[in-house]
């Protein structure tokens, strides 16, 4: 059974209203199952020669989802899945991913999921994974996603990770390789504040001829926190790629982005963009000539940076 | 009504001081709508600016309804009823068009009547309501969102600074429409800065600022004949050292 706590996380980080959700369902809380349901054409089974689970989606499937969120509650605990996505030929699925924290005084809490998607010859996937902690601040909360992804001939992904707040760490890795005609599109939305600490690196391998990808990282650093954006892309055929990072920093946060592009293609047209800074002023005022205060327009502009 | 007396805008920068308004008095009575023009750099903008708390004045006071809105900041005059539409507005990452109205209008807003403010400054609901006030809007468009965000405020003070400015020819039409509309139906005072002979027409009064001092105000078929009469050729009159 759910207790309150564990039900508000899973609203926060996979959406699930009362921990339900249609579909595939497995729901892990301290580093056991929770609760597993399978759907008429996907299936999870547990791994048994680690932690974690496979998760099959039938090729044609459409229009199905999977919600696979992790929470943790119990004091200190550590915990550490793999979690593989089989994704049949020409299916069309969306897949809610999400680890939220609350941890006790004084316990550092950690996950560390490393998931990897096989997805199939013109499969589409949209997956999201949100991470969130709460609780008392003696005990660090510790997120470390590592995603892998291979998207084989015309497949389509689109990745949107966010983490909202109250990760004291976080060390993130996404690597993508991506076959003829594959596209991917990764968002990554960040906010950190206190004294955390987030990085994250990424590699983009357009191997396919006429493969694409679009990186776009928003983030917002408030207070003491640091962020250290580094991603790769790699075009090693005729493909397209263009790759944006935009960082708001507040009070004495500090921000590095260091987007990184290679061409080993002739054909190979890639592009990146980074800007970091504080609110524009001009934006704060024009709220406050809409009735707001200093405070509502700069909430009202992180919320839609954000968004 | 808005009551100006002897407002003064002075800055200091390091080749010195430079008065921009000097000693200006204005009064607009309720649902008038005056037009302020003149040349280039004789203090229309500052002036509005003045009015919404844009820029600190250094001498006189504005008083709106009774209230001293010199005391006021930014935000207590845009809630004691004063609006602005900016020359150039900023845009905002993330933020949509619907978002941005509803903030306007201090609520959030039904599609009918998001429509009605975008059509007033001809928009397409249906084509900009979801769409991000970023760097993917043209100038034209992210101006006439920001006109549509003083009409969903439904203040009873709006001032605009060069409404025209960056607007084709066919939305220029359409909004001189609008500002005809709200006059005749006295919703609301309206300031507006411009130079555009469609719009002063369109006053009850135009005031002529030059040199950060009010040279001249009247109706238009008074005051518009003496500015032609002053410019000539491109050349400013007004704008003019007599000694040169």
């Amino acid at each position: 059974m759910l207790n309150d706590i564990q039900k508000r996380i899973l609203e926060v980080v996979a959406g699930m209203k009362n921990g339900e959700a249609a579909g595939a369902v497995n729901i892990r809380v301290d580093g056991k199952k929770e609760y597993r349901s399978n759907s008429e054409h996907i299936t999870i089974t547990s791994k048994e020669d680690k932690e974690g689970i496979d998760i099959r989606i039938e090729p044609g499937v459409k229009g199905e989802e999977v919600h696979i969120p992790v929470v943790l509650t119990e004091a200190g605990f550590k915990d550490k899945v793999y979690n593989d996505f089989f994704i049949g030929e020409g299916a069309d699925v969306t897949i809610v991913a999400g680890c939220g924290i609350h941890s006790c005084a004084g316990c550092d809490s950690q996950h560390d999921g490393v998931h990897t998607f096989y997805v199939g010859k013109n499969a589409h996937v949209v997956y999201t994974e949100t991470h969130y902690g709460e609780g008392d601040d003696t005990g660090r909360r510790v997120l470390n996603p590592e995603t892998i992804l291979y998207l084989e001939e015309g497949a389509l992904v689109n990745l949107e990770t966010t983490q909202i707040k109250g990760v004291d760490d976080t060390r993130r890795y996404t690597k993508a390789v991506l076959g003829k005609g594959a596209e991917i599109i990764i968002t990554e939305k960040l906010l950190t504040h206190d004294g955390q600490h987030a990085e994250s690196e990424m590699d983009v391998f357009l191997n396919g001829e006429d493969s694409r990808t679009r990186v776009i990282s928003r983030s917002v650093a408030q207070d003491t926190s640091e962020q250290v954006f580094y991603p790769r892309v790699e075009g090693n055929a005729r493909c397209f790629g263009h790759v944006s990072c935009d960082a708001i920093i507040m009070g004495e946060a500090k921000v590095k982005a260091i987007p990184a592009i290679t061409c080993n293609h002739v054909d190979a047209g890639l592009i990146h963009e980074a800007a970091i800074g504080r609110i524009a002023n001009d934006q704060i005022v024009k709220l406050e000539t809409l009735g707001l205060s200093a405070e509502e327009a700069e909430e009202k502009i992180l919320e839609g940076f954000l968004r | 009504m808005l009551d100006i007396k002897n407002l003064s805008v002075t800055v200091s920068d390091e080749a010195g001081t430079v008065d921009i308004l000097k000693n200006i008095s204005l009064t607009v009575e309720d649902q008038k709508l005056v037009a302020i023009t003149g040349p280039n750099g004789g203090g229309k903008t500052t002036l509005a600016r003045a009015i919404m708390g844009l820029i600190p004045s250094t001498g006189g006071s504005i008083w709106w309804n009774g209230a001293d809105l010199t005391k006021c900041n930014v935000t207590e005059r845009a809630r004691l009823g004063v609006s602005y539409g900016f020359q150039q507005p900023p845009r905002f990452k993330g933020m949509k068009v619907k978002d941005l109205l509803a903030i306007a209008a201090g609520k959030e807003l039904g599609h009918d009547e998001a429509c009605t403010y975008l059509t007033k400054v001809g928009l397409c609901a249906r084509d900009y309501l979801e769409r991000d006030v970023d760097p993917s809007l043209s100038g034209g468009e992210v101006k006439r969102i920001e006109i549509a965000t003083v009409l969903a405020r439904r203040c009873p003070l709006m001032i605009f600074d060069e409404p025209e400015a960056g607007i084709d020819l066919w939305s220029f039409a359409r909004l001189t429409e609008t500002f005809s509309e709200i006059h005749e139906k006295k919703e609301a005072t309206i300031l507006i800065i411009s130079h555009q002979e469609r719009i002063l027409r369109l006053a009850d009064e135009i005031v002529l600022v030059a040199n950060g001092e009010v040279q001249t105000r009247g109706p238009m078929e008074e005051i518009y004949p003496q500015i032609l009469d002053d410019t000539v050729s491109g050349c400013n009159l007004l704008e003019v050292d007599p000694k040169c």
